[in-house]
């Protein structure tokens, strides 16, 4: 009897398991790892849609498949080892938290590439590729604080990592451009992913008179709570406007389709390198959904601030900028370096709450 | 709505889930089954819920879909562990997996549509009440629910014959056997009793908690919920109180850092966890009413004799 629940939750686990079309030995084959499902509505559907532009774009010379809902952790690394014994060439594992198993298994095979999502560490057949999403962010928080009635936002924020600070940076920066009485709340629900409980943050800041809300975690639920309290909302990762026809602003959309694309070309013309890739809106690997449910003058700000971004004019971390016990962190017309921004630690001005260490 | 009745708004919302799903898995291991595939039950329930209100376009039909979705994903446990007298606890984990994978399956043309949200109902008179009223009698169905079944699982195992039956199936299954009840056909009945109440427990996170469908989304609460069962040593009204002081900490914690408290964020998420433990274990202190309050043949498999 116990064979037979074996059996179970090995069935179990393959419903979980591989998707992978009918092999073809002349095929260059380009696969991935997702965190979570590739219908997730949120962060590893944007890199599905990614891989099906791939798989469009080169139809009859790459094949691409996926493992999903890949544990981060000791599980990640086994996941990968097989994607690289099964022949394929080139392999993106898309969540930091697969750093170190990309790393050991990138060392195994040498003649596989690997290419590694929101990380810092590389090697000869292993590079790394992020997207600046705090330029995004910085956009958004111009439009809250014309939004706002109160001069404030809510941010519901998954766990303190660099990432995630540079994000509530970058967005209290852009409100502090237009309203220099700007408050950022900040919510810390420690998961990237529970749609009760970012739920249940979103009604908290509102219960206490927030007006708009802003997320770092990966589903619609706090955007969905917008729409009932008749608030206003920004989507993250995906468009979320079908949850918030009526509360969203406009949503920092994950694009990986073009880097995606240029890579695997790169790798099929042979001329792929291990190289530690940034890009941003400039770029197209983040774009901004339409902007809606906002008076004319605040998109034409919006708008503008994207085509000044894109073009290189604004850097949204230029001084000066005070760190939030006001000591100077900025001067005057400095910008930040990449390597401050990837390892942020520290709040800036205007953020109303004390960082979790 | 002052902030008072906002927050007991939301602390009702959060806790209903788990009171529900722990009242269902408190009667059948009440019975001596221990069911761990709660989460999987529970998500089936609420996919089954939300397909149900999508193609019926109605919410009420949604409930009706995650209860039966619930109970009858339990009969597979059921007959596995029961009739063919599996490992309980490979097997309930393993409805877990099956579960969250199949539910995924199900429910993948359904993510990202807008949910039906379940209406609230008003009480007559009672809703007038202030403060209270409008919080407590101004409620969607499956919250009556869920105090109904506070009640009526505690006058069934305490005050009916057929609890009595039960309790003395999950003490000593040889004994009830041998006294002629019918151990295997009460167990059945007491699984799926269970699996309907996880059920109903995800129908009200995919209508009611956040009306919407995504993989995944009972988040772990199917976990928690076993271990408040345990924790309130198998009385209804301990699973009554456990359930909603976790779903207090847990509401009250992000108001907390709202209010800028400065109390790590870390500290904080831990906190629901740690005070329904300490809150429980302490209530339920005394050595000799848990040993009598523990179901003696919990998990063990029961073969009769022929």
């Amino acid at each position: 009897m116990k064979n037979f629940a074996l059996a179970l939750a090995a069935s179990a686990a393959a419903v979980i398991g591989f998707s992978s079309a009918a092999q073809a030995a002349d095929k260059t084959k380009v696969c991935y790892v997702y965190v979570g499902s590739h219908t997730d509505g949120g962060y590893s559907q944007a890199h599905d849609l990614g891989r099906q532009q791939v798989q469009k774009e080169f139809a009859d010379k790459v094949e691409t498949s996926y493992l999903e809902n890949v544990p981060e952790g000791p599980d990640a690394e086994r996941a990968i080892e097989r994607l690289a014994r099964s022949g394929c060439s080139l392999i993106f594992s898309t969540s930091f938290g697969f750093m170190d198993a990309t790393v050991k298994v990138a060392a195994k095979f040498p003649k596989v590439h690997f290419e590694h999502a929101t990380g810092y560490k590389t090697g000869p057949n292993l590079g790394t590729y992020n997207s600046r999403f705090y330029e995004g962010r910085y956009i958004l928080g111009q439009i809250a604080a014309k939004t706002s009635k109160n001069h404030g936002a809510a941010y519901i924020a998954s766990f303190p990592i660099p990432e995630v600070v540079m994000g509530i940076n970058s967005f209290t920066q852009g409100a502090r451009s237009i309203d220099p009485s700007f408050k950022l709340k900040v919510i810390w629900v420690n998961t990237w992913f529970d749609p009760g409980k970012e739920a249940d943050a979103a009604k908290a800041m509102l219960d206490q008179g927030v007006d708009v809300l802003t997320q770092h975690t990966d589903t619609t639920a706090p955007m969905q709570v917008a729409e009932e309290r008749g608030v206003h909302a920004f989507g993250q990762a995906s468009d979320m406007i079908a949850a918030g026809p009526k509360a969203q602003l406009t949503a920092i959309v994950d694009t990986w389709g073009n880097y995606y694309v240029k890579r695997v070309k790169a790798q099929l013309d042979g001329t792929w390198k291990a190289e530690q890739t940034w890009d941003g809106l400039k770029e197209g690997v983040l774009a901004m959904a339409p902007y809606t449910n906002m008076p004319d003058d605040v998109k034409k700000m919006a708008e503008e601030t994207e085509a000044k971004i894109k073009s290189g004019e604004l850097h949204p971390f230029t001084g000066p900028i005070n760190k939030q016990d006001g000591t100077p962190w900025l001067k005057a017309g400095e910008k930040a370096d990449d390597g401050t921004l990837l390892g942020m630690n520290f709040y800036i001005e205007g953020v109303d709450d004390k960082l979790p260490k | 709505m002052t902030i008072f009745e906002a927050i007991l708004l939301t602390v009702i919302t959060a806790s209903t889930p788990l009171v529900i799903a722990a009242l269902g898995e408190l009667v059948t291991e009440r019975s001596g089954v221990l069911n761990l595939g709660v989460e999987g039950m529970m998500i089936m329930g609420a996919v089954a819920a939300f397909a149900g209100a999508q193609i019926f376009g109605s919410a009420y039909v949604g409930i009706l879909c995650g209860i039966l979705g619930g109970a009858i994903f339990s009969l597979l446990f059921a007959f596995l562990t029961l009739t063919l007298v599996a490992n309980q606890v490979a097997t309930g984990l393993a409805l877990t997996l099956l579960g969250l994978g199949a539910s995924g399956m199900i429910g993948e043309s359904y993510v990202s549509i807008p949910g039906i949200r379940l209406g609230a109902i008003a009480i007559p008179l009672l809703s007038d009440i202030p403060v209270l009223g409008p919080v407590l009698f101004r409620q969607d169905l499956i919250f009556y629910l869920s105090i109904a079944l506070v009640l009526g699982v505690n006058w069934f195992l305490f005050r009916s014959r057929a609890g009595l039956k039960l309790r003395a199936i999950g003490d000593s299954h040889s004994s009830a056997h041998a006294l002629g009840i019918k151990v295997i056909r009460t167990r059945y009945l007491a699984v799926m009793f269970g699996g309907a109440c996880s059920g109903l427990a995800g129908a009200q996170l995919s209508l009611v908690y956040t009306p919407q469908w995504v993989e995944n989304m009972s988040a772990g609460r199917g976990w928690i919920t076993l271990a408040l069962v345990v924790f309130a040593s198998w009385r209804p009204w301990r699973v009554f109180a456990g359930g909603y002081l976790f779903g207090a900490v847990t509401i009250l914690q992000l108001h907390a850092q709202a209010f800028g408290l400065g109390i790590p964020s870390q500290f904080l998420s831990m906190l629901p966890y740690a005070a329904t433990i300490v809150v429980l274990v302490i209530i339920s202190h005394n050595r000799r009413t848990t040993l009598i309050n523990t179901p003696a043949s919990l998990g063990k498999a029961f073969v009769p004799e022929r």
